[in-house]
């Protein structure tokens, strides 16, 4: 028992680390090592150019080159990882405000049709997003909002919204009400009461849905593209615009972006691990 | 004349298809210790929270100290409640829970002052060696005195106390039955103690208030309550062993059962028909006309309950520890005249 254990931990642990391990070992590579016909797996320092072993020289020019402006972008990695962080950021820090007020209202008022509302929000999420990318895109033109940080702010936190609602709703309902209800006897107004005794009690939750909120907006690759074309291209966009340069894929330099990509996500789902694995048991199996 | 503290006139609440409260009447004189005893789901949480203004009452008026409630929000009316259920914030230390009501942005306390006033409270409750730890880490015991601290810690003008004992163990229950009682006492501050545990109410009240189905069925000192019940569903709720409630006729100028068993003398202007009520410490053992048999002998300690069949009824009776019935023997109860009571007789 113990053996299958280990071997399914195993397989999953390789599952998931290769893809992660090769992207390393890409971003340390010359670009002609990446798309060679035999697999380079073993940085050796000082092999030569065009050798069919598997070793390869190692370099970490790619790394410096994300400074750089390539041939068919507009401006370095760095700046695009920028626009990443502020859209990601913001628009999570929407949702997650937006869907925990919501929620609030929806798990502690009788609001007259509750389901019927619930039921609404999530129906927002049933359509593939992508199926309205064209009237989006004309409303934005309309707007003045195509390729600007607050039209994917805007835009990731509408999507967010349904997910933020129904997580927090599911979080909140958790708290008794019966902590609001003795500080509002104890002299606290309402709103005095959701900030000192609701919100300490909801940040599991909050955590929870913002990560969940984050890791979408942060790969959303669609709208990315299709509203944008300079100002505020994000990381996804920003590497899929490559492929149709004049001096073929960078693939080191992608490899080496791709990473400091992922970087943050890690060190978010780690820091709230803890509260992640009580959330996904506590918010969703309830509804 | 002084203020009344609390009044409540016609006050009703309804939750759906529940009647919680049916026009309520309920007064409060300043410094009273109220008891209101009823059973589950009798409305009583919804009395508390409606003079808490946590409820808005869909009928009546509530008063507290002269003014009218409905348009004093909770914050502003200077009550404090313990609920039965909630009793303190789990991931704060002791400390933190009693500071919590004096932190309240519109207090403007100084921190010199919440310190001195939390260490009043743990000092009256004997809770001074918990300040510091974790809420979550209490006992039920020490829980119920923290959050009954919590209450008492900002001296309010009116406690509302939801079965505050409930979850305790009988020992500590009583311990804290008295201490809380003198502790009322010394604040001098009105109470009004919701239980469903009628010692609590012989005990503690200056007044009980019968509350049954949102109802307040009579209200009155507990010596009052319990000798003169006003109707057989008053004297069920008070007494244990339960008051016995028997439909009797007027034959002869005797108390009848229906199967024919004479219990006790009439008076000649009593009407035909009535139900008669008799506490079981005011049957007597012999002397009476009819015989009974025992059926059940349940030893109480200090005394014995005899649970007897008469004819078709079944009557309880307290009986002195060395009484010497055994099931199946027979004696003849006689009431004690003085202590009957008689309501209108039972629809049929």
């Amino acid at each position: 028992m113990k053996v299958v254990r280990v071997l399914v931990l195993v397989v999953g642990f390789c599952c998931a680390a290769v893809p992660l391990a090769w992207m390393a070992l890409s971003s340390i590579k010359d670009r002609a090592d990446t798309i060679h016909a035999h697999p380079k797996v073993l940085p050796v320092p000082g092999t030569p150019a065009g050798d069919d072993s598997i070793a390869f020289a190692p370099t970490l020019s790619s790394w410096a080159e994300l400074a750089e402006v390539h041939a068919g972008a507009q401006a370095s990695f760095w700046s695009h990882l920028g626009n990443s962080v502020i859209i990601g950021i913001l628009s999570t820090l929407c949702s997650v405000a937006l869907g925990t007020a919501c929620a609030y209202g929806f798990s502690r008022f009788r609001v007259p049709g509750a389901s019927d509302w619930l039921f609404f929000v999530l129906s927002t999420r049933f359509m593939p997003p992508l199926a309205v990318v064209v009237p989006v895109l004309l409303m934005y033109r309309e707007l003045d909002l195509q390729g600007t940080h607050l039209g994917l702010v805007l835009l990731y936190t509408v999507f967010n919204l349904s997910l933020s609602v129904w997580l927090m709703k599911g979080f909140l309902d958790e708290i008794p009400r019966a902590f609001e209800e003795a500080a509002l006897v104890d002299g606290y107004t309402r709103m005095q009461a959701f900030v000192r005794v609701v919100l300490p009690e909801a940040r599991t939750g909050m955590a929870v849905t913002a990560v969940f909120c984050l890791i979408s907006a942060w790969n959303e690759y669609g709208f990315a593209m299709t509203l944008n074309s300079s100002d505020a291209v994000t990381v996804p966009a920003y590497f899929a615009g490559l492929a149709g340069n004049i001096e073929g894929m960078p693939w080191p330099q992608v490899a080496a972006g791709a990473l400091v990509f992922v970087a943050p996500i890690v060190v978010f789902t780690v820091l709230v691990r803890r509260h992640l694995l009580r959330g996904m048991t506590f918010g969703t199996i309830k509804q | 004349m002084t203020e009344r503290a609390l009044e409540l006139a016609g006050v009703s609440k309804r939750f759906g298809s529940v009647e919680a409260l049916v026009g309520v009447d309920l007064a409060l004189d300043a410094g009273e210790f109220l008891v209101v005893l009823g059973p589950t789901g009798a409305g009583k949480t919804t009395l508390l929270r409606t003079i808490a203004g946590l409820e808005v009452p869909d009928a009546g008026n509530v008063r507290l100290f002269g003014r009218d409630a409905e348009l004093i929000a909770p914050a502003q009316r200077d009550v404090a409640l313990v609920f039965q259920n909630f009793s303190l914030y789990p991931s704060s230390t002791v400390r933190e829970n009693l500071a919590f009501p004096l932190r309240a942005p519109s207090r403007r306390l100084s921190a010199a002052e919440i310190d001195e006033r939390v260490q009043w409270a743990a000092r009256l409750l004997h809770v001074e060696r918990l300040l510091d730890r974790p809420a979550k880490k209490l006992s039920g015991g020490e829980m119920q005195r923290v959050a009954i601290g919590r209450a008492i810690v900002r001296k309010p003008k009116l406690f509302l106390m939801d079965e505050p004992l409930n979850n305790l163990d009988a020992k500590l229950r009583e311990e804290l039955r008295v201490e809380l009682r003198e502790l009322a006492r010394e604040l001098r501050t009105p109470v009004v103690w919701v239980t469903h545990d009628q010692a609590e109410a012989l005990t503690m009240a200056d007044r009980v208030a019968l509350f049954v189905a949102g109802r307040v069925v009579q209200t009155g000192t507990p010596e009052a309550v319990y000798a003169r019940p006003v109707s057989p569903l008053a004297a069920r709720l008070l007494g244990t062993p339960p008051m016995n409630v028997i439909a009797v006729r007027r034959v002869d100028g005797a108390w009848t059962t229906d199967a024919g068993h004479a219990l006790a003398r009439a008076a000649s202007v009593a009407p035909e028909r009535a139900t008669l009520g008799i506490r079981p410490e005011h049957v007597r053992l012999e002397g009476g006309a009819a015989e009974a048999v025992v059926l059940v002998v349940e030893d109480w300690g200090p005394e014995r309950v005899l649970l007897a069949r008469l004819g078709t009824l079944e009557l309880h009776v307290l009986a002195p520890r060395d009484c010497a019935l055994r099931a199946g023997d027979r004696f003849r109860p006689a009431l004690d005249e003085r202590r009957i009571v008689l309501w209108d007789p039972a629809p049929r």
